[in-house]
């Protein structure tokens, strides 16, 4: 299992190590500076992290590994906008050409080293291939007519949260954008397409709730090990793909409440998946005041909450999108909250134990490989 | 020429010493407060070189007019303050 832990956060990024069978931290690395998405790269050991200055902007700093100073390198910034033109989301809103947040990092495939993703709000897609030193905007995606449809969701603009890069052909990626559905490329990002069929929408008009492109994802994940088995929270309900996100359907029966924002995945049993609940859209907090975890595991027939060892009282912990992962075996995960609450668990969710420190709100939580 | 004065909390990020530098217009001085020191330009700017949202800028005591073109005229003698705007805190 995986024994140490990124935490961005709020006021600096943690790094979280396990020692005599307790979890601390070894290292306090950016403390007062928002980090906005975490990434440790399997591939060659190296951690990014993206920041989030209230003034200076968005930037990205790389290490090459666990203890290893920090270095500035670029961050993804869109290109000259057009004089004259104009662009606005599918609500009317204008979209500034300029990079807001960086929401998450991903690592290429195993053949394809230094290349990095990175999903922005206001919904540019970027490339390296570089290892973070330059980036360039994936245009195919950005100058679809479709994505000027997209708007914000619990941002104001709207954002690529979640991005899969397929195991098996890494040319194959399939990202989440709230609010926009799920795209899917084939060929390394040279053309896209939409990928929500099944998901519905209770905040649209009748006329437009099955449109695939309005679908406010929070969060995609992939089953490492049989990729075509994917996982989404959904806005308004759980669904899950087994056709490489050609088509969804959706879970029911999900007690206490099927809202939320993230969801981890099995890395080998792809019917095995966990999701973080809270009562609803307009009341984001855990129901009952007691923090649950919820995990199917027989591919959403049915759904158990588990919470030993999380708090049952008076818990008003929100788990964001990037706020629970599972390690490598599938049997270690951590959830960290917006209240600063972080939890492990060593038995696939069964009980969970508190790590004993007060963090700033937590943004992502990654195991590094 | 025009002196450039940046804001103490830039040091933390990038060198950010005071500067001396020719320029008619905002934006030629900062361009010129920026050169050899790119990595500046983008803790001040945005993607699309307007000032940032959470910055701002006086020129002696009068605060900058064009946040988008950097238009505003500048003195032989001005001094040009980089600031942040409290906005962002």
């Amino acid at each position: 299992m995986s024994d140490r832990i990124l935490v961005a956060t709020r006021k600096g990024l943690f790094t979280l190590e396990r020692k005599s069978r307790e979890w601390a931290v070894a290292q306090v690395d950016f403390l007062g500076d928002n980090v906005s998405a975490v990434l440790a790269d399997a591939r060659d050991g190296s951690l990014y992290a993206g920041l989030e200055h209230g003034h200076f902007g968005v930037k990205l700093h790389r290490s090459e590994g666990a203890g290893k100073p920090w270095q500035e390198c670029a961050a993804p910034a869109y290109p000259k906008q057009p004089e004259g033109e104009t662009d606005t989301d599918g609500m009317g809103k204008p979209i500034p050409w300029n990079t807001v947040k960086l929401w998450t990092l991903e690592a290429g495939g195993a053949d394809e080293p230094g290349l990095l993703w990175c999903g922005t709000i206001p919904g540019g897609l970027f490339r390296s291939i570089d290892k973070g030193a330059s980036w360039e905007l994936v245009r195919t995606l950005w100058d679809h007519p479709k994505r000027k449809e997209w708007f914000g969701g619990g941002a104001d603009l709207p954002g690529i949260h979640s991005i899969c890069v397929d195991p098996r052909a890494s040319r194959t990626v399939r990202i989440a954008v709230s609010c926009g559905g799920v795209w899917v490329t084939k060929d390394g990002g040279a053309s896209w397409a939409c990928c929500a069929e099944g998901m519905w929408a209770a905040y649209m008009p009748p006329e437009r709730r099955n449109d695939p492109n309005i679908q406010d994802v929070h969060r995609l994940a992939q089953c490492r090990q049989s990729p075509d088995r994917l996982w989404v929270q959904h806005h308004n309900g759980i669904f899950h793909s087994r056709d490489g996100a050609l088509s969804w359907q959706e879970a029911g029966g999900v007690e206490p409440s099927n809202f939320g924002f993230a969801v981890a995945v099995h890395p080998q049993n792809p019917d095995v998946a966990w999701f973080v609940p809270a009562i609803k859209d307009e009341q984001r907090v855990p129901v009952g005041g007691a923090l649950v975890v919820t995990r199917t595991r027989d591919g959403g027939r049915t759904f158990e909450a588990l919470r030993n060892g999380l708090p049952q009282r008076h818990a008003y912990d929100l788990v964001y999108r990037h706020g629970l992962d599972v390690d490598a075996t599938g049997d270690r995960l951590v959830i960290g909250s917006t209240t600063g609450g972080l939890w492990v668990s060593d038995d696939q969710g069964q009980s969970w134990g508190a790590v004993a420190a007060r963090f700033p709100p937590i943004h992502y939580v990654r195991f590094v490989p | 020429m025009a002196k450039v004065v940046f804001t103490p909390n830039l040091a933390r990020h990038v060198p950010s010493a005071t500067v001396e530098v020719h320029g008619a217009t905002l934006r030629e001085v900062l361009d010129a407060a920026f050169a050899g020191n790119e990595q500046m330009r983008r803790y001040v700017l945005d993607d699309q070189g307007a000032l940032r949202k959470h910055m701002t800028v006086f020129i002696g005591a009068a605060r900058v007019r064009d946040r988008v073109h950097l238009s505003d005229a500048i003195a032989e003698d001005a001094t040009v303050y980089v600031l942040q705007a409290l906005s962002g805190g």
